[in-house]
C-alpha cells in the first residue's frame, strides 16, 4: 500500500469531514479556536477528538469484524461489562496495572465467546453477538450489584480525563490503537487473509487459510477495543454505570465503519476510513449542539446528514461522477439509473 | 431463413468497462422463426452482447431495432415489455414459490382486487401444457429438476415477451434426454415465429438446432454464417482466430509406477454415506484420471484426500509416515493442492485482484506473520500470468472481471505457486473455452513430466485418454475399477463405468479386491 493509494481511498471521507467542519464554523464562529491552558489544549475541535474516542475505539474492532462479513452488536454491552469490572477491581484495592490488564482480558474473553459462536457453531454473526448484547448489561449489573460503582483513583481517572502532550488521553489512545491495528494488519498478511475470508470464506478455507482462528482473533480484537472504550467511558465519569455505559454505541460504531466507506458485505477495509467516519459522526453531534436546535431535532438532523453522506458514497453516485467526469461522444441521451437515483435524492 | 426485415437488429454496438472494450462495433441480426447460435471463447463478448440486448447493460454506442423500430431498453423489465425475454444458465426464478406463482410473479391475475390463485393455477396449467409439461403447478418450484425449472423459465419468458427469446447456456446442467426435450420445445417456439438466440459451448448442439451462427472473438464479430455447409473445423478456427492443429489425443506410454517414488498413499479410507473405503497410491510423475457418472463419488474421493471431509476409517501416509488431515490446511502443509469443481463458489475470491488470488494459498501456507513482499507478489503473479497465458489487462484487476477460463488458470496458478507435489483437479476444463481447454490439457502433461503427481476428475472421456496414465473408475459411490495405460480409451472407460453401475450395491464385500478384478478385466 503506497501512501497516495491510502489517501485516495479515504478522500471522500476527508472531504465529508471538512464540509461538516466548515458548516460548524459557519454556525459557530469560534469553532476553530484552540486555546492552551493548564498544560492542555481546549476548543471545539479538541472536544470532537475527545468525545468521539469511544466510538472511534469501537470502530477499529468493528471494521475488522465487518471485513469478515460479520458484525458485532455486543460492543456496547461489553463496554458496560468492562467498565463494571474495572470499577469493581480498583475499588477492591487491586493495583492499576492489574485492573487494566484483567479488564482487557475480560474484553478479549467476551470477543472470544462471540468468535467461537460464529467460527465453530456457524451462528450468524448478528444473532451470535445479539446474545451478549442482551446478556451483557445484565452481567454488568450483577458485577456492580445494581448501583453506580464510583471510584476515586487518580491513575484510572487519568485514562478518561488526563492529557499527554496537551492532548486528552482518550485521543492518544484511539490514535495509537488505530495506527497499531493498521500496522499489524497491513504489514503482515492478516489484512489480506481477513479480506479473503470476508469475500469468500469457503474458497479461503480451501486455499488453506485458517478461517476459524482468524475469525476468533478478529472478534477478540473487537472485544479488546470495546474493553478500552469501556475503561475510557468509566474513567470519564469516575464510575461504572451498567445501564448507560456504551448504550447504543454499537450502532454508532457500525455507522462509523459504513460512513468510512467500508462495505457491510465484507472484504476490502480501511481502519483510517472508519476513524474518520467516527469523527464525522462526532462533528455532526457537536455541530447540532452548537447550532442550538431544539434537542428533539437532533436525531432527525443527524440522520439526514448521514443519508447525504451515504448517498454521495454510494456506487450509484460513483457511476454518475464517472459519467460526468469523462463524458465521451455518447449517442444515448436517456439518464443512467445512477442519475435517476440522484435526482430522486435531490427532491 | 433470413428475411429482408430482421426481427431484431443491432448495429455497431460498442461497450466499454473502465476503459476496456468488451464489445466493439458489433452487428447482429435475428430473423423471426430462426434459432441463432452465439458462440465464442469466454471473454469474447457473448454475455455483454445479450445483456445489452436485454437492457441489463447500456451500450455506449450503436443502434438496436426491433421489427424495424429503434428501441432502447432501459432495463430488463423494459426489454420484456418490448418483447425480448431471457433465460439465464442459473435459472432466474424463485425456488421457494410455486410453479404458478413463478409464472405469474409480478402480474398475478386479480379477482376483486385480490390475487386469484385458482385463475393463476388454471392458466399455468394451460401454458405449461403447450410445452408438454403436465406437473402440479401448486407445488414449490424447488421440488422439480433443473430441466423442469428451465422449461418453466422459458414458458414465463415467452409468455411475458413473445418475440425474442434469449437463452444463455441453457443446456449446461441438463442430461442428454433433457436436452432433446428442450430442443423439441425450441423447435416448437421457432415454428410459432419467435426469434431465438442460443448461447452454448457445445458444438454438436449448434449443429443440431441452430439455423445460423454468429461468432464473436475479443469483443468483435468474426462472422455470421448459415450452419448448413459450415465445416466444424472452420467454426473452431474462427472462434480461436487461428488454424487449429489436430488435437493430440493419444494415450500416455505405459510406465511402471511401482518403481517411481510414492508421494502419498491412502489405505481403506472411506466415509459412510459419501464414499465406500478405497485404496489409492499416488506416485510422482503420474496422472490418475477419475471417471464416473455424476454422483458416483468422484468429488467425495477428492474431499477425503484433501482433508475437506474426514474419513471414518483407513490410513493416510505421506512419504511413508502416517498423517491425518483435519482440514485442507494440513493437507496443503504436506504439499497437496486442490482445484475445486465449482470455481465461483469454492475457487475465486471475487473482489481480490489477480495478484492476490495467485498468492493466496502460498501466503496462507507461510502464515500471516511472514508476508510476501509486494515485489515478491508481483513477480509470482507476473510469472504465472505469462506462463499460463492468463488474459487480463492488469494483474491488479479483480478476478471477477476475468472470463471463466482465465479464472480457472488463476486458480491453477494459485496452486502451482505453492509448488505442490500432489495436485487434485476437479473438472478443470468445465465451462471454459476451447483455447484455454487445450492449454490446460497441455499443462497437465507438463506438470506430470516435471514429476508432480496429479489426480484429475473429469467427465470428458477423450480428455482423460489424452493425459491419464491410469484411470480410476467410480460407480455408485465406490471405486469399482482401474484402467492401466495402454488400455485407456473412451470406450473402455465407458464400459468400466457401466460394469460398475451394474454391480448390486448390496454386494460390498472386499472393496480392494473389486479394484484388482476390474483392472484385470479391462486389460
Amino acid at each position: 500500500m503506497t501512501m497516495p493509494a491510502t489517501l485516495k481511498r479515504v478522500l471522500p471521507q476527508l472531504i465529508a469531514l471538512l464540509v461538516i467542519l466548515a458548516l460548524n464554523t459557519a454556525i459557530a464562529p469560534g469553532f476553530l479556536d484552540i486555546a492552551y491552558a493548564n498544560g492542555r489544549l481546549y476548543g471545539s475541535l479538541i472536544d470532537i477528538l475527545n468525545r468521539g474516542a469511544p466510538v472511534a475505539l469501537l470502530a477499529i474492532g468493528m471494521t475488522l469484524v465487518i471485513a469478515t462479513r460479520g458484525i458485532d452488536l455486543s460492543v456496547g454491552a461489553v463496554m458496560a461489562i468492562c467498565g463494571a469490572v474495572a470499577a469493581a477491581l480498583i475499588t477492591s484495592d487491586h493495583s492499576l496495572p492489574a485492573t487494566i490488564l484483567m479488564t482487557l482480558g475480560v474484553g478479549i474473553l467476551c470477543g472470544l465467546w462471540n468468535g467461537a459462536l460464529v467460527a465453530f457453531l456457524g451462528i450468524q454473526p448478528i444473532i451470535a453477538t445479539l446474545i451478549l448484547m442482551v446478556a451483557g448489561r445484565g452481567i454488568a449489573q450483577l458485577i456492580t450489584e445494581g448501583v453506580i460503582l464510583t471510584f476515586n483513583v487518580p491513575g484510572l481517572i487519568f485514562v478518561g480525563s488526563g492529557s499527554v502532550f496537551g492532548l486528552p488521553f482518550p485521543v492518544i489512545l484511539w490514535v495509537v490503537l488505530g495506527i497499531a491495528a493498521t500496522l499489524i494488519f497491513r504489514t503482515t498478511a492478516l489484512g489480506l487473509l481477513v479480506e479473503a475470508i470476508g469475500i469468500n470464506r469457503r474458497a479461503s478455507a480451501l486455499a488453506g487459510i485458517g478461517t476459524s482462528a482468524l475469525l476468533l482473533a478478529v472478534y477478540a480484537a473487537s472485544g479488546l477495543c470495546a474493553a478500552v472504550a469501556g475503561i475510557v467511558a468509566a474513567a470519564d465519569i469516575r464510575g461504572a454505570d451498567a445501564n448507560n455505559a456504551g448504550l447504543w454505541l454499537e450502532l454508532d460504531a457500525i455507522l462509523a465503519v459504513v460512513v468510512g466507506g467500508n462495505s457491510l458485505m465484507g472484504g476490502r477495509f480501511s481502519i483510517a476510513g472508519s476513524l474518520i467516519g467516527a469523527m464525522i459522526i462526532q462533528s455532526v453531534n457537536t455541530g447540532i449542539l452548537l447550532a442550538g436546535f431544539p434537542p428533539e431535532f437532533n436525531l432527525v438532523i443527524k440522520a439526514a446528514i448521514i443519508v447525504v453522506i451515504l448517498v454521495v458514497q454510494s456506487p450509484a453516485s460513483h457511476t454518475l461522477f464517472a459519467f460526468v467526469k469523462n463524458r465521451p461522444g455518447r449517442t444515448i441521451g436517456a439518464p443512467t439509473p445512477a442519475a435517476k437515483t440522484k435526482e430522486e435524492a435531490a427532491r | 431463413m433470413a428475411r429482408s426485415e430482421p426481427l431484431l437488429r443491432a448495429e455497431g454496438v460498442t461497450k466499454e468497462f473502465f476503459g476496456v472494450t468488451a464489445l466493439s462495433n458489433v452487428d447482429f441480426e435475428l430473423a423471426a422463426g430462426e434459432i441463432h447460435a452465439l458462440v465464442g471463447e469466454n471473454g469474447a463478448g457473448k454475455s455483454t452482447l445479450i445483456k445489452i440486448l436485454t437492457g441489463a447493460y447500456r451500450r455506449d454506442r450503436g443502434k438496436i431495432t426491433l421489427e424495424g423500430e429503434p428501441v432502447d431498453p432501459a432495463d430488463v423489465k423494459d426489454a420484456q415489455k418490448l418483447g425480448i425475454g431471457t433465460v439465464y444458465q442459473e435459472v432466474n426464478l424463485l425456488p421457494n414459490l410455486t410453479v404458478a406463482e413463478n409464472l405469474f410473479l409480478g402480474r398475478e391475475p386479480k379477482r376483486f382486487g385480490l390475487t386469484s390463485h385458482r385463475e393463476a393455477n388454471r392458466r399455468s396449467r394451460e401454458i405449461l401444457s403447450q410445452y408438454g409439461l403436465d406437473i402440479d403447478v401448486t407445488a414449490v418450484l424447488a421440488t422439480y429438476s433443473v430441466a423442469v425449472r428451465q422449461i418453466v423459465a422459458i414458458a414465463r419468458a415467452v409468455d411475458l415477451s413473445g418475440k425474442v427469446l434469449i437463452l444463455d447456456e441453457p443446456t449446461a446442467s441438463l442430461d442428454a434426454a433433457e436436452v432433446t426435450r428442450l430442443f423439441a420445445i425450441l423447435e416448437g417456439l421457432k415454428a410459432r415465429g419467435l426469434g431465438i438466440v442460443f448461447i452454448t459451448h457445445f458444438f454438436d448442439q449448434v449443429y443440431r438446432i441452430a439455423d445460423r451462427v454468429t461468432i464473436l472473438r475479443n469483443g468483435q464479430k468474426v462472422a455470421t454464417r448459415p450452419i448448413e455447409g459450415l465445416e466444424r473445423l472452420e467454426l473452431v478456427s474462427m472462434m480461436l482466430g487461428r488454424e487449429l492443429k489436430e488435437q493430440e489425443a493419444h494415450a500416455a506410454e505405459p510406465v511402471d509406477y511401482s518403481r517411481k517414488p510414492v508421494i502419498a498413499s491412502f489405505q481403506g479410507i472411506g466415509k459412510r454415506g459419501r464414499i465406500a473405503p478405497f485404496d489409492l497410491t499416488m506416485h510422482a510423475g503420474e496422472v490418475v484420471g477419475v471417471a464416473g457418472l455424476l454422483g458416483s463419488g468422484r468429488t467425495e474421493t477428492a474431499e477425503l484426500m484433501f482433508g475437506i471431509a474426514q474419513p471414518d476409517e483407513g490410513r493416510i501416509s505421506v512419504d511413508g509416515s502416517p498423517v491425518s488431515f483435519s482440514s485442507p490446511r494440513e493437507a496443503i502443509r504436506h504439499g497437496f493442492g486442490f482445484c475445486p469443481e465449482d470455481r465461483k463458489l469454492d475457487g475465486i475470491v471475487e473482489d481480490l485482484s489477480v495478484r492476490e488470488n495467485v498468492i493466496l494459498a502460498l501466503q496462507a501456507r507461510r502464515g500471516w506473520a511472514k508476508p510476501l513482499s509486494r515485489k515478491e507478489q508481483e513477480e509470482i503473479a507476473d510469472r504465472y500470468i505469462a506462463a499460463l497465458d492468463i488474459r487480463t489487462s492488469d494483474r491488479e484487476k479483480p478476478i471477477k472481471f476475468l472470463s471463466g477460463g482465465n479464472q480457472q488458470k488463476v486458480i491453477l496458478a494459485r496452486w502451482l505457486a505453492t509448488d505442490p507435489r500432489l495436485l487434485i483437479l476437479d473438472e478443470p476444463t468445465r465451462g471454459i473455452d476451447v483455447g484455454a481447454h487445450a492449454e490446460i490439457i497441455r499443462l497437465i502433461g507438463e506438470l506430470r513430466e516435471r514429476g508432480m503427481s496429479l489426480l484429475v476428475i473429469s467427465s470428458e472421456l477423450e480428455e482423460l485418454v489424452a493425459y491419464a496414465t491410469r484411470v480410476r473408475v467410480l460407480a455408485d459411490r465406490r471405486h469399482t475399477g482401474e484402467l492401466e495405460a495402454g488400455a485407456i480409451t473412451p470406450d473402455t472407460i465407458m464400459r468400466a463405468i457401466a460394469a460398475g453401475e451394474d454391480e448390486t450395491p448390496g454386494d460390498r464385500g472386499g472393496q480392494g479386491r473389486a479394484t484388482e478384478i476390474m483392472a484385470e478385466g479391462a486389460a
